[in-house]
């Protein structure tokens, strides 16, 4: 039996490591897997919650995340493809037409 | 678990808006001859049937669909916000669209289920409702932030998506604590579980909850120092969509706040008040005084959406029902103010340019009397000048902050407020001071009947609810009386 702080403590490491991504990686395919890190992360949590409670409303939450991180990722993936058939672009650094 | 009818019965405007939004899609599949210049009426049409089902939710608070979607006077004034929002948009989008060669189905349908997922925001009483509302949301102005494809619109969209994806993950993981710390994710049980354990209010897992939640809608709402992707997004975006995004993703996100933080985090007033007055401070300051530097109107529009975030957040912090009001008010008046102005923005461009800069607008005042005369309308009630709704609005706000103590917080909006004239005024400035240049930007105004018939709308709404504003100022506070 996994003790409740270690797995909650994974996944706020895991969280971490996906933020530190989207905040240093500048592949735009690699942020797109840090936020679905993030998300497993979170995923992660509930159903230790869910565990630790005894309940089983955490486990379907889990569902519901996975549907729409599945749907982030198509649009997403879609974007980048647009994207990149408008600048020949899939660094961070390279797409920065706005500012100011 | 079942659903009974008194549960669909508070779903049916989503329901209608919905088909409405599919119907949309097939009609143009089988249209004779590919003609789609109806597609958008027909989405209003849509929408105004949704709008003759939603009186009957105002009235004493009700739950359904076992405590996930409410249907009290609050959900229902914030559905009327958004109704507004769906059919300015429409009808600004129309002659736009066609004009820029992509008036296609997905576009009005998008806008349709995005109007569905704000609207779910605003009835939510569970965060997970919330959540997959925000995303309902999130993913259709995603796409349509990038529906022009070219270089701007895609990154535009990709801006945005980024973020957006990363602050619901924020908003998510705070969503996993709160339900580790208070055993439930409903909004009136996280209230119970504060108000019965005060121990619980001290736990870091509960408040590492809270925090994240805070920035998860902090980016939503873009809030200093959360507001980066905005400007980016706001100006790449097309300009309907911006308009949009301006105005209903910001009335949707703070009709959450104002739930989860006025209803869920009732008992911790004392502890979030303090980290969301920081927030409103900078990011009134900040979004004015970028807005001062800019050169292009859109952009410039953009950091002031920041700002009016910013004074929309003073009212969340004083955190009282008469606060509440103001700021349904608020979302109301600056949804008219903000679509007006982004169409006479649309108006001034032409296919495949812009002319957003501010440069562009010189001499257009009487050129184009009629523009001069809506922009000028907008741009004052933003300003907050009266008799607009834009002073209205913001008189309401600082009227209860001062009620509730914060006088400081209520001075710095006001010094905002004042600065802000600087900017908005030199629009006004430009178009009938400046001499037009001898070679015209703008020859001839983008502006069908359709275009027409939103802006006189947007600005007849600034000025009515400018000038008489006892019956909304009622409405809105009879919606809060029900929430809180």
């Amino acid at each position: 039996m996994i003790p409740f702080e270690y797995s909650m403590g994974l996944s706020a490491v895991l969280f971490g490591l996906g933020v530190v991504g989207v905040l240093v990686r500048r592949n735009v395919i690699v942020l797109l897997m840090c936020v679905e890190l993030m998300l497993n992360a979170v995923n992660l949590a509930f159903v230790t919650v869910a565990d630790h409670l005894n309940s089983v409303e955490g486990l379907l939450y889990v569902f519901f995340v996975m549907t729409v991180a599945a749907a982030e990722a198509a649009v997403g993936l879609a974007i980048v493809v647009s994207l990149y058939r408008a600048r020949r672009a899939v660094h961070a650094d390279e797409i920065s037409l706005l500012k100011g | 678990m079942t659903f009974s009818m008194a549960d669909m019965r508070l779903l049916t405007p989503h329901l209608v808006i919905t088909a409405a939004a599919l119907l949309v899609l097939l009609a143009e599949a089988v249209s004779p001859g590919r003609r789609k210049g109806y597609l958008p009426y027909l989405g209003i049409a849509g929408i105004v049937v949704a709008a003759f089902t939603t009186p009957g939710l105002f009235g004493p608070a009700r739950s359904g669909f076992s405590g996930m979607l409410a249907g009290d006077a609050f959900a229902a004034f914030v559905y009327f916000i958004l109704y507004a929002v769906g059919a300015l948009t429409l009808l600004v989008s129309d002659g736009y669209l066609r004009d820029e060669g992509r008036d296609h189905a997905e576009y009005y349908a998008l806008v349709l289920l995005a109007l569905v997922g704000m609207m779910l925001m605003a009835g939510a009483t569970h965060l997970m409702t919330l959540f997959l509302a925000l995303e309902t949301m999130s993913i259709a102005i995603y796409a349509l932030a990038g529906f022009f494809r070219d270089e701007r619109s895609a990154e535009a969209s990709f801006k945005y998506f980024i973020l957006g994806a990363f602050s619901s993950g924020f908003l998510l993981y705070g969503i996993a604590l709160l339900y580790g710390a208070c055993g439930t994710t409903e909004i009136q049980g996280i209230l119970d579980a504060f108000a019965s354990n005060r121990a619980l209010a001290g736990s870091a897992m509960a408040l590492a909850g809270v925090g994240l939640v805070t920035v998860g809608f902090a980016f939503k709402v873009a809030a200093v120092p959360f507001h980066m992707w905005t400007p980016d997004a706001y100006q790449g975006a097309p300009t309907s969509v911006t308009a949009f995004m301006a105005t209903g993703v910001k009335a949707a996100a703070f009709a959450a706040v104002l739930r989860v933080f006025f209803v869920a985090f009732q008992t911790l007033h004392v502890d979030w008040s303090g980290v969301l007055w920081v927030l409103a401070l900078l990011t009134m300051t900040v979004g004015n005084l970028t807005a001062i530097a800019q050169t292009d109107v859109k952009r410039m529009l953009a950091y002031s959406s920041i700002a009016h975030a910013g004074y929309i957040l003073v009212g969340v912090v004083a955190g009282t029902p008469e606060a509440g009001a103001g700021i349904l008010y608020y979302l109301l008046a600056y949804a008219f103010m903000n679509i007006g102005a982004f169409a006479c923005l649309i108006m001034v461009g032409r296919k495949g340019h812009e002319n957003t800069e501010l440069d562009a607008f010189a001499g257009l005042g009487f050129k184009f009397p009629a523009l001069g005369l809506a922009m000028s309308l907008f741009m004052f009630s933003m300003a907050g000048i009266p008799p607009t709704a834009g002073f209205i609005g913001k008189f309401l706000i600082f009227k209860a902050a001062v009620h509730q103590g914060y006088y400081w917080l209520t001075i710095f909006g006001v010094l905002n407020s004042a600065a802000s004239v600087y900017y908005y005024l030199r629009v006004i400035v430009t178009m009938y001071f400046k001499p037009e240049p001898d070679a015209p930007v703008v020859e001839a105004l983008r502006a069908g009947p359709s275009m027409a018939v939103a802006t006189i709308l947007a600005g007849l709404g600034v000025l009515y609810f400018g000038i008489v504003p006892g019956g909304l100022v009622d409405l809105a506070e009879q919606a809060l009386r029900y929430l809180v």
